[in-house]
């Protein structure tokens, strides 16, 4: 959303400080705090169990900051970011995405002015654990099918992105349904975040797609120790690219 | 093809970044101003409402060079760990 305060224009891909009313922002608190319990459970269990996979934890942080704070020109005439949690939620599961949406949504409120603390709720929610959630469906059901594990991630991932938007827009109709109604009011929000938000997807999705590719080269070990891929998946996806 | 992917990616950002030089022409030609937040319109929209935010952030960045400071500094950092731990692993496996 772009305000403007004393001539700076600042815009923000996620709800604003002081945008979701009460009792809005404490319900998306409420909603948001079993995942981050069940994340930081699991990123425990992680640190004593499975040590090896935790630079890979870092990466998945560290690649939801990098995009995040990439914002990109799109098709209409506007800018917007992608979020980058695809890869965490597909590595790890939407709980731990969420942990590392809250992070980078506290980084950005602190230091950004962009999100803000009241509404840290909904959009860990909404970029944290709604979107990852579905990148992890589509990972998992891609992989059951044996669907080819690339284009299962860049789908996982894209559709993260752009459904973090619909749940944005979900989020801002609840809230200000207006005199047009829920529905009326998410397809006014939906139309604004969604166009620009596709080709972004889009982006990400090849992005995170080939960084998934990467991580099979240098370090298949840990996603055969994760349970993300079978060993003769890693083998022959590595003869692909040798 | 042990590149397929990489020059899948790179012809999608050229794609990406061509659209983006032709609209610009466009919008350019049309005399408005573009390129804002994509969300204007959202928060437009529920302001014309009567809205007020209830609460404003505590602290905002003085100045757009500031913001791109921070936001810069966000993607360093991540690159850096992004970079080391990548590098790393190839290291560590290449002296296995």
């Amino acid at each position: 959303m772009t305000r403007r305060y004393g001539g700076l224009q600042v815009d923000i891909m996620h709800i604003m400080e002081g945008f979701l009313p009460s009792p809005w922002w404490q319900v998306w608190f409420l909603v948001s705090l079993p995942f981050l319990v069940i994340g930081l459970y699991q990123v425990n269990r992680l640190v004593q169990e499975k040590r090896e996979a935790l630079p890979l934890l870092a990466v998945a942080g560290a690649f939801v900051f990098v995009l995040s704070s990439l914002k990109l020109p799109s098709f209409n005439g506007s800018c917007s970011h992608p979020t980058g949690t695809g890869l965490g939620a597909v590595l790890f599961g939407p709980c731990i995405a969420g942990v590392l949406g809250l992070i980078v949504l506290v980084f950005q409120a602190v230091f950004l002015a962009h999100g803000g603390l009241t509404t840290l709720g909904a959009n860990v929610f909404s970029m944290g654990i709604a979107g990852p959630a579905v990148a992890y469906a589509i990972y998992k059901a891609g992989t059951r099918v044996g669907a080819n594990t690339y284009a299962t991630v860049f789908v996982a991932a894209a559709l993260a992105d752009l459904f973090t938007y619909v749940v944005t827009s979900i989020q801002l109709a609840l809230a200000f349904p207006g005199t047009a109604g829920f529905f009326g009011a998410f397809s006014a929000f939906a139309a604004i975040f969604a166009v620009t938000q596709i080709p972004l997807a889009i982006i990400e999705g090849a992005v995170i797609a080939l960084v998934f590719k990467y991580i099979v080269q240098v370090k298949p070990e840990i996603l055969t120790r994760l349970n993300l891929l079978s060993e003769s998946t890693v083998r022959k996806l590595r003869e692909a690219s040798a | 093809m042990k590149y397929g992917m990489e020059i899948a990616v790179a012809a999608l950002i050229v794609v990406f970044a061509a659209v983006f030089l032709y609209q610009d022409a466009a919008i350019r030609a049309s005399g408005e101003e573009a390129w804002g937040g994509a969300d204007g319109n959202a928060a437009d929209l529920i302001e014309a409402s009567g809205y007020e935010p209830w609460v404003d952030p505590f602290w905002e960045p003085p100045s757009g060079e500031i913001e791109s400071l921070l936001f810069a500094l966000q993607a360093a950092i991540g690159a850096v760990v992004i970079g080391y731990i990548f590098g790393y692993w190839r290291g560590s496996r290449k002296t296995a």
